[in-house]
């Protein structure tokens, strides 16, 4: 097929098709029941998209078997490495692995457009004088641009989250002007690209991108990270998106929109659960490893310590128990003898539901994964407000591993740094049964909690697992 | 296509975009997150191209090579992502009854 020649409306079609294959993906996660349905079409429309590509694109140059060997061998590295990846990970590092993906559809983006600017005949986007088309040359700006801020941003969130790299703040003087300088720097030369399609304004653009991305991601602390996780999901949408717009391709600006759409929707989700704007979130600063900046030292005040013999009593007798995890069930991976307990406390004829946080883990949703993992049935799981109103009619609260999202602080004091972040209203069930590892430690905004020292709360105070495990022995 | 063409797909899908995903249960999130990786990998189309296409030009050979790159990159979550998210989908279960 030569260039110049008239699109063949059957692959139009296809990638039209394939779009529609990933939008029934996304529509296929409203509930569980149909999500396995949806992940497989969207492996259909990928298998759709890249068929069809094969198949009709240059047919002429299918003829030259190096061809078919390079571009299966490239498949076949990445898929396996994809493939086992997959199946080994963990399912607490996801927020990394996801991280990382996002990186490489960056990456993907940045060369994508790269080979299109050094041999653009080919991609159908040269004038009859052989220059790049002038709006072709703004789409591929933008999609270097975007592409490479998602890289090297999804970089820095990947070593913040694996731990290779400190969750604080890192906060350079004049970081904002120096930001802002930047992004102006980036839109400026992709103006300019317009008028001169010199190699050295591409090239300068890609770089500008790389450092700002780093630049945006490294003043922003570990609290912070489900959004910014979130939000690079965005990035990787647009920038599929503007590579969609410079090869003309139906699938991949569907596809880039949808992605686009969905990060930009969790990123809000996740600032509305902290109470945060997404501003202050980019501004950064917030949230160091593990609340390093404790309150000064109040007053002490009076609080029970109760036993495991004790708290496995108090659920027995109770008509209904809601669970509380926070991470730190997590990172005690306290999940599976947690819903062991919870089977105990059924056979006891125990109500038992449990009551997720938007916040709850690292990255939105991540709880659920964790509990799903665990093999507790999805529909004793609830989100905050489904849930919040039935404490008042529930024998026992059990927060394991959280603090933060349920402390009344966010309703009553206005100077707490967690003020007007939704919170559980633990403190109206009958009895609060709060696991910690100390009395010393606090959440991640580092607030003191006034749920300890309520009347109604028996502190359990030990690792998260060892206590499960104790109160499961009790419970025969 | 003309731009508009490619414009009008473009805002229409972000509004179908819109109203998909807040119809997406949260407890979902994440591996709505996992499979919009998958498919914002997509982006291999374009990869495929360039590793193909007739070399033109001084640079048509370090084109290619970068195509064949981001055929592997995109290979990498195409692959990785799709089965994560199946993997995690397969958790998912009811309440024994």
């Amino acid at each position: 097929m030569h260039e110049g020649a008239p699109i063949n409306p059957w692959v139009a079609l296809a990638y039209l098709a394939a779009g529609i294959c990933f939008i029934l993906a996304l529509r296929g996660l409203s509930s569980p029941a149909s999500s396995r349905r949806g992940n497989r079409f969207g492996m259909l429309g990928m298998l759709l998209a890249v068929g069809v590509t094969l198949w009709t694109h240059p047919v002429a140059n299918w003829t030259v078997p190096m061809n078919w060997a390079e571009v299966g061998g490239a498949i076949a590295i990445g898929g396996v490495i994809g493939f086992v990846t997959a199946r080994l990970i963990s399912m607490t590092a996801m927020p990394q692995l996801v991280a990382a993906f996002h990186s490489l559809v960056g990456m993907a983006a940045v060369l994508v457009a790269a080979a299109a600017f050094l041999n653009p005949v080919p991609f159908g986007i040269t004038d009859a004088a052989g220059a790049i088309l002038q709006v072709s040359r703004i789409e591929m700006g933008l999609g270097v641009a975007i592409g490479a801020i998602t890289f090297s941003g999804s970089v820095i969130a990947f070593l913040k989250l694996n731990g290779n790299m400190s969750g604080k703040p890192i906060l350079l003087p004049m970081r904002h002007v120096i930001n802002l300088g930047t992004l102006a720097a980036i839109l400026g030369l992709i103006g300019y690209f317009v008028t001169d399609q010199s190699p050295w304004v591409f090239w300068t653009v890609t770089g500008l991108s790389f450092l700002i991305g780093f630049l945006l991601i490294i003043p922003i602390g570990g609290a912070d990270m489900p959004v910014v996780v979130s939000m690079l999901n965005s990035y990787s949408g647009w920038a599929a998106a503007a590579m969609g717009f410079t090869l003309h391709n139906s699938a991949m600006i569907i596809t880039g929109a949808l992605v686009g759409s969905s990060g930009a929707i969790l990123s809000y989700i996740m600032c509305r659960a902290m109470n945060r704007s997404f501003i202050s979130v980019i501004a950064g600063g917030f949230g160091g490893d593990s609340g390093a900046a404790s309150g000064e030292a109040k007053e002490q005040r009076p609080w029970k310590r109760g036993s495991a013999e004790d708290a496995a009593f108090l659920m027995q007798q109770a008509e209904q128990v809601i669970i509380v995890p926070g991470y730190g069930m997590a990172v005690a991976q306290a999940q599976h003898v947690l819903r062991e307990m919870a089977d105990k406390l059924k056979e006891h004829g125990v109500r038992v539901k449990y009551a997720i946080h938007p916040v709850a883990g690292r990255m939105p949703g991540h709880m659920n994964v964790l509990l799903a993992e665990a093999n507790v049935p999805y529909d004793e799981v609830f989100e905050l407000e489904d849930i919040n109103s039935e404490f008042a009619q529930t024998d026992v609260a059990f927060i394991i591993g959280a603090n933060d999202v349920v402390n009344p602080a966010a309703k009553t004091d206005k100077s707490s740094p967690i003020y007007g972040m939704p919170v559980f209203d633990v403190g109206k069930a009958k009895t609060v049964l709060f696991i910690k590892r100390s009395m010393g430690g606090v959440g991640y905004a580092g607030v003191d909690n006034d749920v300890f020292y309520a009347d109604n709360t028996m502190m359990l105070l030990a690792d998260a697992k060892k206590m499960v495990e104790e109160i499961v022995k009790s419970l025969d | 296509m003309d731009f508009i063409s490619i414009l009008s797909i473009f805002v229409m899908a972000c509004f179908v975009g819109y109203y998909v995903v807040w119809s997406v249960t949260p407890a979902l999130h994440t591996p709505l997150m996992a499979v919009t990786n998958a498919i914002s990998s997509v982006i291999i189309v374009g990869a495929l191209i360039a590793s193909v296409a007739p070399i033109m030009g001084a640079t048509g050979e370090t084109s290619k090579w970068l195509g064949l790159v981001a055929v592997g990159f995109a290979s990498v979550n195409i692959f990785g992502g799709f089965a994560v998210t199946a993997r995690m989908l397969a958790m998912y279960k009811k309440k024994a009854k």
